[in-house]
C-alpha cells in the first residue's frame, strides 16, 4: 500500500491511499515510522483522503503512530478522514486522543 | 428465518483473502439495495471477523475459513464465519473493548466494532475446535421501494 511523504518545514504529511487493513497494516505502520524517525517531525499530518477502507488494524496503526509521535515530543493530527474511516476510528473513541480535522 | 438466497466459500486463511471477502459480502448484501453506510458497514464487520479466522485461529498454520452469506426473510442478511483454529478458552472476555492476546499491531477492537456496526453478533468457540461467528443485519427499506 502506498504511503505517500512530504516534509513542509517540521511538519511531516504523510498520505495514506488504498485499504488500511490487517493485510496492509504492517508494511504502512514500518514505512510510517521509518519517516518519522528519518524526519523527527514536529508534527505529523496524515491524510486519509484515499484510503478506501479500513478496520481495527487501521486503529491500531493510528495508535502506534500517535505513541510514536509522543515519544519524540511530536503532536498528529488527522486530515480528510473518510465516512467510513471516521465510523471505525469513533467507535474506538480515538477522537479523544487524536485530533480530527 | 426462512433462508432466502445463500452463498458458501471457502479458502485458506491467508491475510490475501481479507479484501476479497468483505467483497464478496458486499455484492451479496447488494441484491437489498443499500445505502453506502450500510454495505460500509457489513464489510468492516466481514473484515474482523475473517481477520480473526486468519490471525488468531490458525497463528503458525494454514487452515481452512468458511464464510456463508445468507439472506433471510425481512432483508435480514446473515453472515457466518467459521473456523477449525484453536478456539477460545473464554469469549466473554475476548469480546471486550481492548483485549487481545495479538501484538501490538492489533487494536482489540474486532469485537467491539462487529457489535456496533452489525444487529446480532454471536459467537461460539470451543479451546482446541474451533471458533463460529454469526452476524445479522437488517437492510432498511427505502422509499419507493
Ligand atoms: N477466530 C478466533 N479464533 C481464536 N481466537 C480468536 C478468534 N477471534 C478472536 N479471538 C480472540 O479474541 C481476541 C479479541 O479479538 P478482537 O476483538 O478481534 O481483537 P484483535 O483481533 O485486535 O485481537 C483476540 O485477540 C483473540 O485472542
Ligand atoms: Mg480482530
Amino acid at each position: 500500500m502506498p504511503v505517500i511523504c512530504r516534509e513542509e518545514g517540521r511538519t511531516l504529511v504523510a498520505s495514506v491511499s488504498g485499504e488500511l487493513d490487517h493485510h496492509q497494516a504492517k508494511a504502512v505502520m514500518e514505512e510510517l515510522e521509518r519517516r518519522i524517525d528519518q524526519a523527527l517531525p514536529r508534527q505529523l499530518t496524515l491524510d486519509l483522503e484515499k484510503l478506501t477502507f479500513t478496520d481495527s488494524s487501521g486503529i491500531a496503526v493510528l495508535l502506534r503512530t500517535w505513541r510514536r509521535m509522543g515519544q519524540i515530543q511530536g503532536s498528529m493530527r488527522v486530515i480528510h478522514a473518510p465516512a467510513q474511516a471516521k465510523r471505525v476510528f469513533r467507535a474506538a473513541g480515538l477522537e479523544r486522543m487524536i485530533r480530527f480535522e | 428465518m426462512k433462508k432466502e438466497n445463500y452463498v458458501s466459500m471457502e479458502f485458506p486463511s491467508c491475510s490475501a483473502n481479507e479484501g476479497f471477502a468483505r467483497a464478496a459480502a458486499a455484492c451479496f448484501a447488494a441484491q437489498l439495495d443499500p445505502t453506502l453506510e450500510e454495505i460500509n458497514d457489513i464489510k468492516t464487520a466481514v473484515s474482523e471477523a475473517v481477520t480473526n479466522a486468519i490471525v488468531h485461529a490458525y497463528p503458525d498454520t494454514i487452515g481452512k475459513v468458511v464464510m456463508r452469506l445468507i439472506l433471510r426473510e425481512e432483508r435480514v442478511v446473515e453472515i457466518v464465519v467459521k473456523d477449525w483454529g484453536v478456539g477460545m478458552e473464554d469469549v466473554e472476555r475476548a469480546r471486550e473493548p481492548m483485549f487481545t492476546t495479538g501484538n501490538e499491531e492489533r487494536a482489540g477492537m474486532g469485537f467491539t466494532i462487529m457489535e456496533s456496526f452489525m444487529d446480532v453478533l454471536k459467537v461460539r468457540s470451543t479451546p482446541g475446535k474451533g471458533t463460529t461467528v454469526t452476524m445479522r443485519r437488517k437492510i432498511a427499506r427505502r422509499g419507493g421501494r
